[in-house]
C-alpha cells in the first residue's frame, strides 16, 4: 500500500525521531509513504471561526495533492491529523467553505474532501492489522507495563475524528499488545495535557502534567508512549520529579520489530 | 345544473387577518353552479351550521363547499351538519384555506389570492362527487393488550371489568413488568411489589382475562373491530398446566452461568428459573442457551427432581390465531444503554450502576437482600454521587443521547437520595443536576424533603468525567451557582439513564401500521384531544410506549385507553369509510398488480362476464372487498390501464380541481 505522507514542520525539528521510526518501520512493514512534495504548515491551530478560510488552504492543497495521485493521506503528528481531518470534513460537508476555498485555489478541478485521511496508528490497525504486526514482532517487549497517553487531539471531536471512543479508546493499548507489553489503563490518558496553556499559565500546564505522571505511575506503568510532540515536549519539560519517560510509539514500534539490531549489523 | 353554497370561515382572525374573506366569499358568487356564498366569524360554531343548514334548504343546494380550517379538523363537523339538513354527508368538500394558506402566509393580497385558487378547486371537485353511503361492519367483541406492564394490566383489567375478553400477550415469561422490579415508588414510598402484585393476581383470576406469557405477536391482518392476530407462544420446556412453581428444579440446577435479567444482571440464576418470587403464572422456564441438556444432551436434573413432571425438553413452540375487535399497545419502555456514556466510566467500574440497576440492590428480594453494598466488593459505600440526565435532554447534533426529557428521573433520584439518607445516615449524597423537575401531585414538597431534611447534596451543573482511581470513583463537575469546579472521591456513581421505548415497539408498529415518531414513540390521534388513540383506527396506546411517563400517568392513560376500547367494542357494527377503492371492470385486465401493493389485503380476483363495447365474454377482474378497504389509494396510482379509482377521490374529480388551480 502506498499512502501520501504529510510529516508537518514538527517533524523535521523537535520531533525527528517520530518521522525516522515512523518511516523506517513503516518500510520494514511493507508500507511505502511517499512524502508530499513542497508540502507546507497544516495550519497548525484548526480555526474554530467558520467564515476564516486561509489557515485552510495548506491543509487543502496537501489533501488535493493526495487527491491528484488517488492515494490516501497518511499522518502521524497528532496536531498536522488532527487540523487536516477537520479542513477535510470541511470542504465534505460545508458548501460555504468548499465554494470559498475553491474560488481562492482555483484547482483544475474543485477539491471537495475526497481525499482519505487516516493516522499512522489507524493505518497499523486497519491496514497492516496488530495481528499481522504481531507477527512481525522480532523484539516483543515481555512485561514492559506501558501507559498510552492519546491526549485532546487524536480523539476530538469524535463525531469528525471518528478515531476511537473519545472516553474509553484502546487502540494505542492495542497497539502496545502487539509489540509484546502490557498497556495500563489509568484515567488521565485521554485528559489534555495542557499544552495550549504552557506559554501562558506554565503552572496550569505543570498541574496537568503531574496529574498525568502521577496516574500512571499509580495505575504501575514503567513508561509513556504518544503520537503527539506537543504533549511529548510538555510531559517531559513540565514534567517534576515524579515523571515517567515518555517515549513516541514509533519508536517502540521500530525497535520492536527488530530494526536496531538490522542495522547494527550491516 | 348543479346548485353549490360557498362558505368561507374566518376561523377568528386565524384565517380573516390573511384573507380577505368577504373578497373570497364574493368573488365564489360569480363561478358557475355557485347559487349562494357567504362568510361567517366561526362556521363551526351553532349558528355557523345552522347558516349551512338553512342554505342547504332554502336553496336547495346539492352540494356544499367549506373554506376552512384542514378537513383533519372539521370534516366530519360539516358532514354532519349536511346530513341533518337532508344532504348526502359525501357532497361536502372542504378547502383548506388555513393550514394551508392563511397559516403560512403573511401578505394579505397573495393569501385571498391563493384562498380563492383553492375554493374554485373544491367547488370544481364537489362537482363530481357522488352520494356515497357508508356500509357497516360486525365488531369482534375481544380486545387484545400488547405488553403485560402496568399499562397493560390496567387496560385488561378495566375491560375485562367491562364484560369483554381480553388476551394480554408478554414476551417475557412473567407479567408484571418495569414496575415489578423497582423498590419504593415517589412520592408516598409505598412499595411498588406490594401494590402491583394485587393487580397482577386479579389479572391472572379474572375470568375475562387471558395470559399469553412468553409469546410474541407474529402478524396483524384486519382493520377495527375485526383484526386477526399471529400470536407465537415460545416453548418454555415446562408444562404450564403442570408446573406448581414450587421452585426445586431452580434450586438444583448446576448451571449457573445466566445473568438474572430482573436483577439487570447483578447476579446470575439457574438454567431453570422463575423470574422472581411473584411471578405470574408462577412457572418455571428453561433458558436454552445455557441449559446442560440442551448444550450437551446430558443432565435432566430438574426433569427427575420435578414431582409434578412438568419439565419437557421435547416441548415446541405454538401459534395461537385469534380475533379481536381493538388492539392496545402496552409495550412499555427500557433504560439505554449508559455505555454509549463512557465518560461516566460505566463500563470502566462495577460501581457505577445505572437508577434501575441501584433499584435492585435497595430492594429486598435484590441480589445484596436490600442491602446497600458496591457491586465490586460488597462494602458500604458512603460518598454517593447521583448524575441526573444521562442521555435524556441532549442537543439534536450531539453523538448520542436523547433530545426528550425522560420525565421520571428527577423524582426517583430524589427517591433514592432520601430513601439511602434515611436508611444510611453516615451516607454523604450528591447529586448533580441540569433542572430538578417535579410537577406532579405532591412531587416538589418530595424534592424538597430530600434536599432540605434529609440534607441531600444538590449541585446545579453537570458532570464532566468520573474516573476511576483505585477503588475510588473520581468525579470532577461543576457547580454553576458558585461558579467553581467540583471534585468528589465517590464510592458509589449512579447514572439517572434516559429511557426510551421497548426494542419491540417498532416491529409491532410496523405490523399495526401505526405511526410513531423518530424516537420511536407511538404517534396519537391528535396530541391534546386524542392522546390514548392511534391514528390507525382499532388501536390504542397505554403507557410509556406513548412518552416517558411515571406510575399514576401510566395507570391514567391505562384507564382512559380501557374507555375508549370499551365505547368501540361495545357498538353492534361499525360504519365504515365509503371512500374506498372499485375496479372498473370494462377497463380491467385483471393484471394483478393492485393486489401487490395493496397493504391491506382487500383485493381479490374473479372471473366474470364482462359485456363492455370493445370486449364481450368472460374475464379475470379485480373485485375490492369494501369492509377491508382503507381508501389508501395505492392500486390506483398503480393500476397500469386507469382501472382502479377510488370513491370521493376519483381520478376525474382530481383533473378537474388540477384544471380549477391552472386556469
Amino acid at each position: 500500500m502506498t499512502y501520501s505522507y504529510f510529516p508537518g514542520c514538527t517533524l523535521k525539528n523537535k520531533a525527528k525521531d517520530l518521522d525516522r521510526y515512523g518511516r523506517l518501520s513503516a518500510a520494514a512493514l511493507g508500507v511505502e509513504l511517499e512524502e508530499i512534495e513542497e508540502w507546507q504548515c497544516c495550519g497548525a491551530v484548526y480555526p474554530q471561526a467558520s467564515d476564516e478560510i486561509a489557515t485552510r488552504l495548506s491543509s487543502v492543497r496537501a489533501l488535493n495533492a493526495a487527491k491528484e495521485k488517488g492515494q490516501p493521506l497518511l499522518t502521524l503528528c497528532s496536531a498536522c491529523h488532527h487540523v487536516i481531518k477537520r479542513v477535510n470534513h470541511d470542504l465534505a460537508t460545508n458548501a460555504d467553505i468548499r465554494t470559498k476555498v475553491n474560488n481562492y485555489l482555483e484547482l483544475d478541478t474543485p477539491y471537495q474532501g475526497e481525499t482519505k485521511v487516516l493516522h499512522y496508528l489507524e493505518m497499523l490497525r486497519d491496514e497492516v492489522g496488530f495481528d499481522t504486526l504481531k507477527k512481525a514482532v522480532k523484539n516483543p517487549m515481555k512485561g514492559t507495563k506501558i501507559a498510552a497517553y492519546y491526549g485532546c487531539l487524536l480523539l476530538r471531536p469524535s463525531g469528525v475524528m471518528s478515531f476511537d471512543d473519545p472516553e474509553n479508546p484502546s487502540i494505542i493499548e492495542d497497539f502496545i499488545r502487539a509489540i509484546g507489553a502490557e498497556p495500563v489503563i489509568y484515567s488521565q490518558r485521554n485528559e489534555c495535557c495542557g499544552g495550549y496553556m504552557a506559554m501562558e499559565d506554565k503552572g496550569a500546564a505543570q498541574d496537568r502534567v503531574e496529574k498525568i505522571h502521577d496516574s500512571a505511575r499509580k495505575a504501575g506503568a514503567e513508561l509513556i508512549i504518544t503520537a503527539c510532540p506537543l504533549c511529548m515536549y510538555n510531559l517531559d519539560v513540565n514534567g517534576k520529579e515524579n515523571k515517567l519517560p515518555v517515549k513516541y510509539f514509533t519508536e517502540l514500534l521500530y525497535r520492536a520489530l527488530g530494526l536496531e539490531e538490522a542495522k547494527d549489523n550491516v | 345544473m348543479q346548485k353549490i353554497g360557498v362558505f368561507v370561515c374566518w376561523c377568528g382572525s386565524n384565517i380573516a387577518a390573511t384573507v380577505d374573506v368577504k373578497a373570497v366569499a364574493n368573488a365564489m358568487r360569480s363561478e358557475p353552479g355557485v347559487v349562494y356564498s357567504t362568510d361567517y366569524q366561526y362556521m363551526c360554531s351553532e349558528n355557523g351550521q345552522n347558516l349551512i343548514k338553512d342554505a342547504i334548504r332554502d336553496y336547495k343546494l346539492d352540494g356544499v363547499v367549506v373554506c376552512s380550517c384542514s378537513p383533519r379538523m372539521h370534516e366530519a363537523t360539516f358532514r354532519k351538519t349536511a346530513l341533518s339538513a337532508g344532504l348526502n354527508p359525501y357532497m361536502v368538500e372542504i378547502a383548506n384555506i388555513r393550514e394551508q394558506c392563511s397559516w403560512i402566509h403573511k401578505d394579505m393580497e397573495e393569501g385571498t389570492q391563493k384562498a380563492m385558487v383553492l375554493a374554485r378547486a373544491a367547488i370544481a371537485k364537489v362537482k363530481k362527487n357522488a352520494p356515497l353511503t357508508a356500509g357497516t361492519t360486525p365488531v369482534t367483541k375481544r380486545a387484545l393488550v400488547i405488553g403485560g406492564g402496568i399499562a397493560g394490566i390496567q387496560t385488561a383489567l378495566d375491560v375485562a371489568d367491562a364484560g369483554y375478553e381480553v388476551d394480554i400477550v408478554e414476551k417475557s415469561p412473567t407479567i408484571g413488568g418495569r414496575m415489578a422490579q423497582l423498590d419504593k415508588t415517589f412520592p408516598t414510598l409505598d412499595c411498588s411489589a406490594c401494590i402491583l402484585t394485587p393487580k397482577m393476581v386479579e389479572a391472572n383470576q379474572h375470568e375475562n382475562i387471558h395470559l399469553i406469557t412468553y409469546a410474541e405477536l407474529e402478524n396483524v391482518s384486519g382493520f377495527v373491530g375485526n383484526f386477526t392476530a399471529r400470536i407465537k407462544k415460545k416453548a418454555r420446556y415446562v408444562d404450564e398446566t403442570k408446573c406448581t412453581g414450587c421452585g426445586i428444579c431452580t434450586e438444583k440446577c448446576p448451571s449457573r452461568k445466566g445473568l438474572n435479567a430482573f436483577n439487570m444482571g447483578l447476579n446470575t440464576r439457574g438454567a431453570v428459573y422463575i423470574p422472581f418470587a411473584q411471578a405470574i403464572p408462577n412457572v418455571a422456564v428453561i433458558d436454552t442457551e445455557n441449559c446442560l441438556h440442551f448444550k450437551t444432551g446430558k443432565c435432566g436434573i430438574c426433569q427427575k427432581n420435578c414431582s409434578a413432571g412438568a419439565i419437557n425438553f421435547e416441548q415446541k413452540e405454538e401459534i395461537l390465531e385469534r380475533k379481536y375487535g381493538a388492539i392496545i399497545v402496552a409495550t412499555g419502555f427500557r433504560p439505554i444503554d449508559a455505555s454509549a456514556f463512557d465518560e461516566y466510566a460505566y463500563t470502566q467500574s462495577k460501581d457505577v450502576v445505572t437508577s434501575l440497576e441501584l433499584e435492585r440492590l435497595m430492594n429486598a428480594a435484590g441480589p445484596t437482600g436490600g442491602v446497600l453494598l458496591r457491586p465490586s466488593d460488597g462494602e458500604h459505600p458512603k460518598e454517593i454521587v447521583f448524575i441526573q440526565c444521562v442521555g435524556s435532554r441532549c442537543s439534536k447534533d450531539a453523538a448520542k443521547g436523547k433530545e426528550y426529557c425522560s420525565k421520571i428521573c428527577c423524582m426517583y433520584t430524589a427517591k433514592h437520595a432520601m430513601l439511602i439518607r434515611e436508611k444510611y445516615p453516615d451516607t454523604n449524597v450528591h447529586v448533580f443536576y441540569i433542572d430538578v423537575r417535579t410537577p406532579g401531585k405532591n412531587f416538589d414538597e418530595f424534592y424538597r424533603r430530600a434536599a432540605e431534611q434529609y440534607g441531600v447534596d444538590y449541585i446545579k451543573g453537570m458532570v464532566g468525567k468520573v474516573s476511576v482511581e483505585g477503588k475510588k470513583l473520581h468525579v470532577q463537575g461543576s457547580d454553576l451557582i458558585s461558579n467553581e469546579q467540583v471534585h468528589i472521591d465517590a464510592d458509589l456513581v449512579v447514572l439517572a439513564t434516559a429511557i426510551e421505548p421497548d426494542p419491540t415497539a417498532r416491529s409491532i408498529g410496523t405490523m399495526l401500521t401505526a405511526s410513531m415518531d423518530t424516537n420511536d414513540f407511538f404517534t396519537e390521534a391528535h396530541p391534546k384531544l386524542r392522546p390514548v388513540e392511534s391514528p390507525t383506527a382499532g388501536i390504542f396506546l397505554s403507557g410509556v410506549c406513548q412518552g416517558p411517563k411515571d406510575i399514576p400517568e401510566t395507570v391514567a392513560q391505562a384507564g382512559a385507553a380501557a374507555s375508549k376500547v370499551i365505547g368501540l367494542l361495545s357498538k353492534k357494527e361499525l360504519v365504515g369509510n365509503p371512500c374506498v377503492a372499485h375496479a372498473n371492470e370494462l377497463l380491467c385486465n385483471g393484471c394483478s398488480q393492485c393486489e401487490k401493493v395493496c397493504p391491506y389485503g382487500a383485493i381479490t380476483y374473479e372471473d366474470k362476464e364482462v359485456r363492455g363495447p370493445e370486449f364481450r365474454g368472460t374475464k379475470r377482474i379485480a373485485v375490492v372487498n369494501e369492509a377491508i378497504c382503507q381508501g389508501c389509494g395505492a392500486c390506483t396510482v398503480t393500476c397500469p390501464s386507469t382501472a382502479m379509482d377510488l370513491k370521493g377521490f376519483s381520478n376525474n374529480q382530481i383533473m378537474e380541481e388540477v384544471d380549477a388551480i391552472c386556469r
